[in-house]
């Protein structure tokens, strides 16, 4: 049969999670197809089917499927399920508000944020805030499942797939879109950023997260923080990076006035490679840094400003 | 309008959980157990309904072992007015917990359940949507402001980008983000009062689910380690190690 994979998009852009969920899908059961569902999404579908390996991709473009409600996501992806012995999604909160969902009507366990596939039955993920590593084989059947996506590798552009348009299911009426609050931002999206500054409760208000702004711009750099700093109100909740938060892997990530709690390890211990400056020897996060620096960061910080600057970035 | 409140016992946040030699699993021996974390949240905001009078009952429920009524004491000191424990040995996987709660809202008929958007121990993330599915009610998952209105309920959630609103009919389940309050920590007085709250124990087989795991674990290992690396002295050697591994 085939997998099927639910693109992550916002009606105009496809997401760099829907080209890393592909790869996964290849591994678990051959030809991929894509649903895009969306509200004049058409551009979506093209990028979808520009991607390497992928034989179809599915669109249903209504506004039913704008915001891709959960309850409206269900009856859609059950209308197609028949058809694939396995679904997939990025395990971005878009995937984690469905796909359940859609496991729950099959009858058939979810495999949630997967890390790896060991075999087509067979996945590795991530439990105790990925101080674990469960190796799990799924049950005859169909197989639902989120990817974490900084564990695989994007698919590559190439492909040239068929376009299908699919009808829109009904809408169950249970519940509808009403509002959001999208933070704006022309930085590079935290979770597929080359670098990523990211800031704690050590910077110690929202006014100080500007030092951490002001660096990260000089490297073209994604903006992150911990729990705490978000707890504390100095930035909003999508910037947080951890177990709970978003899960990221850049080429490096700068972690500053983080001490390293395991929640705030758990989302970014994947980085290729990490530096820290940390005013606490003690901290935890030298432990995984591979450059430390123990310096007040109201000092370093500034210092480094202008040493980038001076370098010509 | 009842309120249905699933609580799981799970090793204690603050414990560093080790893999078993044979990587069977966790050791779980001897270690603390708490409340899942979400789940505390979950009892706060239904205790907050309740405080604001628009909830009349909060029922706690766990699916576990017999100590897992501890759990649901906490609830019952925290402001539940009564626990259902349903008693299981092993771990049930979140589907079957769905399946077990949507027989105990059947039977309890709620106007909203909520429960924490993911336990810390397997980190699954299902249960609450899986338990709007069975149900065929609307859910508004990873929960940061709740607004009761009457038939309705109006839920902002923490999603990638931000927060969105999404407007559920009632009943409804709703699953419980960090951000949306602060759990408060007993009194003694209601400690003490929670002790005579009752707890009706109940088995899978009550409610005719069968909670055998469909998943099978072949093994449970640690994490590949990160070493530590150097320490530098200055922001300026900092930047050139970072140059000469071309990370900028």
């Amino acid at each position: 049969m085939a997998s099927l994979v639910l693109a992550e998009h916002d009606n105009t852009h496809l997401s760099d999670a829907t080209a890393k969920t592909v790869t996964a899908a290849a591994a678990v059961s051959m030809p991929v197809h894509i649903l895009v569902a969306g509200a004049n999404c058409g551009a979506v579908a093209e990028a979808a089917a520009k991607l390497a390996g992928v034989e179809k991709v599915l669109v249903a473009d209504d506004a039913l499927y704008a915001h891709m409600v959960a309850e409206t996501m269900e009856t859609l992806l059950l209308s197609v399920a028949d058809k694939y012995d396995a679904v997939l999604a990025p395990a971005t909160t878009n995937g984690k508000n469905i796909l359940p969902r859609v496991a729950a009507k099959l009858d058939v366990p979810q495999i949630s944020e997967i890390l790896k596939v060991v075999s087509a039955d067979t996945f590795e993920r991530p439990i105790y805030a990925g101080n674990a590593i469960q190796t799990v084989q799924a049950p005859a059947g169909k197989k639902v499942i989120t990817v974490r996506t900084t564990a695989f590798k994007a698919a590559a552009e190439g492909g040239s797939a068929a376009i299908e348009k699919i009808a829109a299911g009904n809408d169950p009426g249970t519940a509808k879109f009403a509002g959001e609050a999208l933070s704006k931002s022309e930085r590079p999206e935290l979770t597929s950023a080359r670098i990523v500054v990211s800031g704690g409760r050590g910077l110690g208000s929202a006014e100080n997260f500007k030092l951490i702004e002001k660096v990260a711009d000089r490297l073209h750099a994604a903006v992150g923080a911990s729990r705490a700093a978000v707890d504390a109100g100095y930035v909003p909740n999508d910037y947080q990076v951890g177990q709970t938060g978003k899960v990221v892997a850049p080429d490096l990530y700068l972690a500053v006035g983080i001490s390293g709690a395991i929640q705030h390890l758990a989302g970014m211990k994947d980085s290729k490679i990490i530096a820290a400056i940390n005013k606490d020897e003690e901290a935890p996060i030298f432990q995984v840094a591979d450059f430390g620096l123990v310096a007040d960061l109201f000092q370093a910080l500034p210092e480094m400003d202008q040493e980038l600057a001076k370098r010509g970035r | 309008m009842k309120v249905l409140v699933p609580v799981k016992r799970v090793i204690d946040y603050n414990v560093k959980v080790r893999v078993k030699a044979d990587q069977t699993g966790v050791d779980l021996a001897n270690v603390k157990m708490s409340m899942n974390p979400f789940d505390e949240i979950a009892v706060e905001e239904a205790v907050r309904l309740k405080e604001k009078g628009k909830a009349t009952e909060i029922v706690a429920i766990s699916i576990g072992p017999l100590q897992a009524s501890e759990t649901i004491r906490t609830a019952l000191a925290m402001g539940a007015d009564r626990g259902i424990l349903v008693k299981t040995d092993g771990d049930v996987e979140p589907l079957a917990v769905a399946k077990i709660l949507k027989a105990i809202v059947d039977a309890e008929q709620p106007g909203l359940v909520i429960t924490g958007k993911q336990a810390i121990d397997d980190d699954s993330n299902q249960t609450g949507q899986m338990l709007a599915a069975l149900l065929g009610w609307g859910q508004g998952t990873f929960a940061h402001k709740l607004d009761l209105e009457s038939g309705s309920a109006k839920i902002e959630r923490e999603i990638d980008g931000g927060l969105q609103t999404v407007e559920v009919k009632l009943p409804a389940v709703m699953t419980t983000d960090l951000r949306l309050n602060e759990p408060r920590y007993a009194s003694l007085p209601n400690i003490m009062k929670a002790k005579k709250k009752p707890i009706e124990e109940k088995s899978p087989a009550d409610y005719g689910v069968d909670v055998t795991p469909r998943l099978k674990v072949l093994k449970v290992a640690e994490p590949a380690k990160r070493g530590g690396g150097v320490k530098v002295k200055t922001v300026a050697e900092l930047l050139d190690k970072l140059s000469e591994a071309g990370a900028i």
